[in-house]
C-alpha cells in the first residue's frame, strides 16, 4: 500500500484536487461515493460480468516465442488489444458508466487523444443508453479518422477542440469547461489516471484488472506470479498504472514506464514528461508536467496521439520521484520500427502507443531466461495510415 | 487598512472590472488601470494569463493566448506594475491560475504583490485546503486578501467556511459556468442570490460571470455589494483607441 493514495488524495507530493469551485460539488460527490460504490457486491458482480461477456476478459497473456528468441528472455504480451473496442480503455469506461448510473447522471462527457477512450466511452454510452459528448483535438480528429467515424456511428457527438495544440491537453480543457457548464446531470469519464482526486485512484482501480489477471496467468504459466520486468507505455499513464498496480508492492519486480520522446527529447518536439518536466499543477492535480519557467504548459509532440500529453498522472510522478518506477523514452521512429517488427515476428499489429513499450526491449540487456511482461495496450488498426506512410507500404 | 475593506465600508454598487494583463498590447497593462480609475471603476482585477484556463470561455481564453504569445510573464507584470500606486488608488487584485504562482514561488509572489501595492488575489483553482495549509500565512503576512468563489451548487456549510477564510469579499458566480455566458436572472438565480443575502455573511459579496451591461449590473447590485465585469470589457478593448474604448464602455455604467 506504500504507493497508493492517502486520505487527503495525495501520492507523496503529488495529487490533490486543484479545481475551480464550479467543479467542487461534482468532484466531492465522486470522492465521497466512489469507494462505497465500487466495493458494493452488486457493482462488482455487474462490472465483472460485463468485463467477461462484453469486453472478452480475461485478455490472454501470450508468450511471444519469436520475440523471446530475438531478445533472449521470455517475453509475455498482455493482450489488451484483444479487448472489445481494441484497447485497455474499455476497462475504465465500463466501470465509470456503472458508477455514473449509480450517481443518477444522464449525460456523459469525455476527452480523447487517439480516439480509443472516445470509442470506449461512446460504446458504453450506447450500451447503457446515455447521451454522449466526446471532445477531441482538431489535429487528432484528422490523424485518427477511423475512430471518429466509430464514435459517430455509436451515437456520440464529437466536438473538435481547436485551442492550443489542438490535441489531448486541449480536449481535456474543453471537457472540463463542459462539466463546469453542466454541473448537475453530467458525469465526466476521464480516460487516464490524471485529473483531480479521486480520478487517478478510481481509474487505476478499474484498470488494475490488467495486473490482477497477469499475476494469475504468470503463476499458471511460469510457476511464479513475479516477473523480472513489467513494461508499459505512458501518456497520462492508465494502461501502465493498470499493469503496475498489483506489482507496485513487489519491490523485486522492476517497473518500466516508456514515454514518447517524439522527435527526440531535446528536439523541442517531444512528450517525454519526466525528462523534460517539472513539478506543477495541470488538469486538477499536482504532478510533473512540461512547462516554461513561467509556468505555462508546453505543447507536446508524439507520433502517437495517445501519448501526446504534457503531463503524467500523479501516481506515476510518485513512482518516478521515489525511484520505484524507471521512466524512459522512445522516439517516433523507434516506436514505428518496433510496431513493424511485432507485426512481422508475431503477426500482431500494435497501436503506436503500445509499440513504444515494445521498442524499449531493444535497449534492455538480458542475461537469458528473465520473465518480461509488456502491456500491449491497444491494436494498431487506427494507426494503419501512419504505418503505411512511414514504411511506404 | 487594506484598500478593499475600505472600499466596501465606504461604497455601495461597486463596479469592478477584469482585464487580461498584456492585452491587447503587452505595454497596455498599467495604462488600462489608469484609464479605468479615471472613468469611474471602483476596483480592478488584473488577470495574469495561463496557457490552460479551464474556467474561462472563448473571449478570455483568446486574450490570454494573445498576451502570452506577445511575451507576457508574471515577472514582466510585476515590472509593469512597479509604479502602480503613483497613479492608481483604487483596490487592485490579481487573478489567475495556480501553476504560474507555484513556479514563481508563493512567498516571492506575495512579496511582489505587496511591493507593488496589489491588495488581493483570486486563484480559482487553488483549493481551500491547500490555501489553509500552505498559502494563508504568507497571504496574511503581506496583507493580501484571498477571494474565494461560490456557485449556486456550493453547499451552505462550505459557504460559511469560505466566509471564515476570506478577508476581502466573496465572489458570487451567477451560475456554474465558464466566463462570458450571459446572465439570465430567472427565478432560480434570484432564489440563489436571496439565499446568499440572507446568510448574513461577514464578508461583502460581488456578483460575477455574465454581467455585461447596465441592466445586468443594476440587477446584480440589488443582491450584492457590487458586480464584476470581465468578458464584455475584454471584448470592448480588443480594437481601436484604448482611451476612447475604455471611456465609452464605462459611460454606459455610469449613466
Amino acid at each position: 500500500m506504500k504507493y497508493k493514495v492517502n486520505e487527503k488524495g495525495y501520492y507523496g507530493d503529488f495529487g490533490g484536487a486543484y479545481i475551480p469551485e464550479m467543479l467542487y460539488p461534482n468532484v466531492e460527490e465522486l470522492r465521497q461515493n466512489y469507494l462505497k460504490i465500487i466495493d458494493d457486491a452488486d457493482f462488482q458482480k455487474e462490472f465483472h460480468q460485463l468485463l467477461k461477456d462484453y469486453v472478452g476478459r480475461p485478455s490472454p497473456l501470450y508468450l511471444a516465442k519469436r520475440y523471446s528468441e530475438r531478445f533472449g528472455a521470455n517475453i509475455f504480451l498482455k493482450r489488451e488489444d484483444l479487448n472489445h473496442t481494441g484497447a485497455h480503455k474499455i476497462n475504465n469506461t465500463i466501470g465509470q458508466i456503472l458508477l455514473a448510473e449509480k450517481l443518477g447522471k444522464k449525460r456523459i462527457i469525455a476527452e480523447t487523444g487517439a480516439g480509443q477512450h472516445g470509442v470506449a466511452t461512446a460504446t458504453v454510452c450506447a450500451l447503457r443508453n446515455l447521451e454522449c459528448v466526446i471532445y477531441m483535438g482538431e489535429v487528432d480528429i484528422e490523424r485518427q479518422a477511423p475512430n471518429v467515424a466509430r464514435m459517430k456511428m455509436l451515437g456520440a457527438k464529437v466536438v473538435p477542440a481547436s485551442s492550443g495544440s489542438k490535441t489531448l491537453k486541449d480536449a481535456t480543457n474543453e471537457a472540463m469547461r463542459d462539466w463546469i457548464n453542466n454541473p448537475v446531470d453530467t458525469h465526466y469519464i476521464i480516460g487516464s489516471v490524471v485529473g483531480p482526486h479521486p480520478y487517478p485512484d478510481m481509474v487505476a482501480i478499474f484498470q488494475s484488472i490488467i495486473s490482477e489477471e497477469t499475476k494469475k496467468q504468470l503463476l499458471e504459466q511460469t510457476g511464479s506470479d513475479q516477473p523480472d520486468y513489467v513494461l508499459a507505455c505512458v501518456g497520462g499513464g492508465s494502461n501502465a498504472m493498470g499493469m503496475f498496480y498489483h506489482f507496485m508492492d513487489d519491490e523485486n519486480v522492476k517497473l518500466i514506464a516508456v514515454e514518447a520522446a517524439g522527435k527526440g527529447v531535446s528536439s523541442g518536439f517531444s512528450a517525454a514528461t519526466t525528462y523534460l518536466g517539472k513539478e506543477g499543477v495541470l488538469h486538477g492535480s499536482r504532478s510533473i508536467l512540461m512547462q516554461t519557467p513561467d509556468g505555462q504548459v508546453v505543447e507536446p509532440h508524439s507520433v502517437s496521439a495517445g501519448l501526446d500529453y504534457p503531463g503524467i498522472g500523479p501516481q506515476h510522478a510518485h513512482l518516478f520521484k521515489t525511484g520505484r518506477g524507471q521512466y524512459v523514452s522512445i522516439t517516433d521512429e523507434e516506436s514505428l520500427d518496433a510496431g513493424l517488427l511485432c507485426t512481422q515476428l508475431e503477426g500482431i499489429i500494435p497501436a503506436i502507443e503500445s509499440a513504444h513499450a515494445l521498442a524499449y526491449l531493444e535497449k534492455m540487456e538480458f542475461k537469458g531466461g528473465e520473465n518480461v511482461v509488456v502491456c500491449l495496450s491497444g491494436r494498431g488498426d487506427k494507426d494503419l495510415d501512419t504505418y503505411i506512410k512511414y514504411f511506404n507500404l | 487598512m487594506n484598500r478593499i475593506k475600505q472600499l466596501f465600508q465606504e461604497k455601495k454598487n461597486i463596479l469592478s472590472i477584469y482585464y487580461t494583463a498584456g492585452y491587447p498590447n503587452t505595454g497596455d497593462t498599467l495604462q488600462i488601470a489608469e484609464l479605468l480609475e479615471k472613468s469611474g471603476a471602483d476596483m480592478l482585477e488584473i488577470g495574469f494569463p495561463y496557457s490552460d484556463p479551464v474556467a474561462d470561455g472563448p473571449v478570455i481564453q483568446a486574450s490570454s493566448k494573445q498576451s502570452l504569445d506577445q511575451g507576457m510573464t508574471l515577472n514582466l507584470l510585476f515590472e509593469q506594475l512597479k509604479d502602480l500606486r503613483k497613479t492608481v488608488s483604487i483596490p487592485v487584485l490579481l487573478m489567475g491560475y495556480v501553476n504560474p504562482v507555484l513556479q514563481f514561488g508563493v512567498e516571492k509572489f506575495c512579496e511582489a504583490c505587496a511591493e507593488v501595492g496589489v491588495d488581493g488575489c483570486i486563484v480559482p483553482d487553488l483549493p481551500m485546503v491547500e490555501y489553509e495549509e500552505f498559502y494563508q500565512d504568507c497571504f496574511e503576512k503581506h496583507n493580501l486578501s484571498n477571494v474565494f468563489l461560490i456557485t449556486p451548487q456550493t453547499a451552505e456549510e462550505r459557504i460559511h467556511k469560505i466566509d471564515v477564510l476570506t478577508n476581502g469579499f466573496i465572489y458570487l458566480l451567477s451560475s456554474s459556468a465558464t466566463t462570458g455566458k450571459n446572465l439570465e436572472v430567472g427565478d432560480t438565480t434570484e432564489a440563489y442570490f436571496s439565499r446568499i443575502k440572507n446568510l448574513n455573511l461577514k464578508n461583502p459579496t460581488m456578483i460575477g460571470f455574465g454581467i455585461s451591461d447596465k441592466q445586468t449590473f443594476d440587477k446584480a447590485c440589488s443582491y450584492a455589494n457590487g458586480a464584476i465585469i470581465g468578458t464584455a470589457f475584454v471584448k470592448a478593448i480588443a480594437q481601436g483607441n484604448l482611451e476612447e474604448q475604455v471611456s465609452s464602455f464605462m459611460k454606459a455604467f455610469k449613466a
